[in-house]
């Protein structure tokens, strides 16, 4: 097993570490192994979940009545323009000179960065929903919520759970710097190279990857599931007729 | 291994934020954040900025002739089209520091990887906005040119893609402001950049102040100039418009 470790150089080096404990490069502590890549792992979800979720709460109402009432697309799509220019490594270490360590203040940073992309996906989806359905809800008598809730929700879900899984994703990623905050996550091998030595750091790196495209495909995975049924039977048949591909989503719009 | 910032890293503790030597001593007023500082050692940033300003530019290049060619490619044989779009997708999805310490293990330190890295993030911005420019051009107009005679090739070049533009800049302006912002990171490749200046000093507010808002600036301007190369190249849009 070690040989073949050994063939892969760095990597086969970094996923010993993944596996096995060993001696850090002071060589006062044990580093590594399965037990403490699973603690910095689960903190490095359990942080990503927490700012996805707040970030969810507030702007997915925001979004969605942005949507409904058809005015200030100008706001819904400049806050994602604004998110995008405000580097995440500025917006995190300026959170921490300013406020200070802790869970806390690294997670309101990163829910600030998972607000954007949330609030514009929200938009698109809910005007993307076909005018005529909506006129006819509301020819059916349902009042604005009615139609906010009962029509355009659901037939803008695949939209809205893309934002939550962009913005979800790009926290996992961001999350990476959160040990300057001196919160441990998957980050922390990362940033203290001269704890965990290289082989620590690129184990870290792959766990992260790893967690990476596990989020992305769970979010994927429940996009399928909330899509409604009416759409994919409308994807499948402008397919079948050969006419061109279902069009791709796009789920950061910019005017 | 050389690591750049290794020494910084070395003093990472629990009282990394609240006894950082010589962050007070440069600016004890105003807990360390002061116009005067900045005034001051602002020069000192320029060199990280021009690296920075590279590290935008020339995967935005790379990433627009790649990107577009790839589009071009799948808009003519469709049946590409879901394989380039799993492609750049798991692209985007890897997350930056981790993609840019895997590479290190394979090309080496410095600006190429870098530049690898940010091309590949480049991708699914510009190549989702130029394959939608492309699929939003209306099938009557195509099937115009077409009973006038025009072969394929001209059909692409000469229809489909200019009326396409509007389109291909909205991405090329997402992907100008986000590869300044995963740029930041670059250091980690032995790259340097503004993101290097931050993480030397992350306590200091002026310091982290200064390299954000530099680089905030850049991609505002970047984004600008897109705007502006975009104005030139499309003036029937304006003619509508007025």
């Amino acid at each position: 097993m070690s040989t073949v470790f050994a063939a892969l150089g760095p990597f086969g080096d970094a996923i010993d570490f993944i596996f096995n404990q060993r001696e850090s490069q002071a060589g006062t502590v044990q580093v590594g192994g399965l037990g403490e890549i699973w603690e910095l792992t689960w903190m490095h979800l359990k942080l990503s979940l927490a700012a996805t979720a707040i970030a969810t709460l507030v702007a997915l109402p925001i979004g969605v009545w942005l949507g409904h009432i058809g005015k200030y697309q100008f706001l819904a799509t400049s806050t994602s323009n604004i998110g995008r220019a405000v580097p995440a490594l500025g917006l995190i270490v300026f959170f921490i000179a300013f406020l200070g360590v802790g869970f806390g203040n690294v997670c309101l940073a990163l829910v600030l960065l998972a607000i954007p992309p949330i609030i514009t996906n929200a938009y698109v989806g809910i005007r993307g929903v076909d005018r005529e359905t909506v006129d006819a809800a509301r020819g059916n008598g349902l009042t604005g919520m009615q139609v906010a809730g009962k029509v355009e929700l659901p037939l803008a879900l695949p939209t809205i759970m893309a934002g939550v899984r962009i913005a979800l994703v790009s926290v996992i990623a961001t999350a990476t710097i959160a040990p300057l905050a001196n919160v441990d996550t998957l980050g922390r091998p990362i940033v203290s190279p001269n704890v965990y030595g290289t082989a620590g750091q690129l184990a870290a790196c792959i766990c992260v990857a790893l967690l990476t495209f596990a989020a992305d495909a769970a979010m994927a995975a429940l996009q399928r599931a909330v899509t409604p049924r009416g759409i994919k039977i409308q994807a499948k048949q402008s397919r079948s007729r050969g006419r061109r591909f279902a069009t791709p989503k796009r789920s950061i719009q910019s005017t | 291994m050389d690591l750049g910032y290794a020494p910084i890293l070395a003093q990472l503790g629990d009282d990394f934020f609240s006894n950082r030597e010589g962050a007070a001593e440069k600016c004890p007023g105003n807990n360390g954040l002061c116009l005067g500082w900045i005034a001051d050692n602002f020069s000192d940033y320029m060199d990280p900025f021009w690296e920075h300003v590279l590290l935008s530019i020339v995967p935005l290049a790379i990433g627009f002739v790649i990107a577009t060619s790839l589009a071009l490619f799948a808009h003519r044989y469709r049946v590409a089209q879901p394989f380039f779009l799993a492609l750049v997708g798991a692209l985007f999805t890897i997350p930056s520091i981790a993609f840019y310490l895997i590479l290190l293990n394979i090309t080496g330190r410095g600006f190429g990887t870098a530049v690898v890295v940010l091309t590949a993030y480049t991708q699914v911005l510009i190549y989702r906005n130029v394959m939608t420019g492309l699929q939003e051009v209306p099938a009557e107009t195509v099937d115009v040119a077409h009973g006038m005679g025009l072969t394929r090739r001209q059909i692409m070049f000469r229809v489909e893609l200019p009326m396409a533009l509007p389109t291909i800049f909205a991405g090329l302006r997402i992907a100008a402001s986000s590869t300044v912002g995963i740029a930041g990171f670059a250091f980690f490749a032995g790259a340097g950049g503004l993101g290097g200046e931050i993480f030397s000093d992350p306590a200091f507010k002026g310091n982290v102040v200064t390299a954000s808002v530099l680089m905030i600036l850049l991609a505002t301007a970047l984004e600008l100039i897109v705007l502006a190369v975009q104005r030139l190249c499309t003036p029937w849009e304006r003619a509508v418009a007025s």
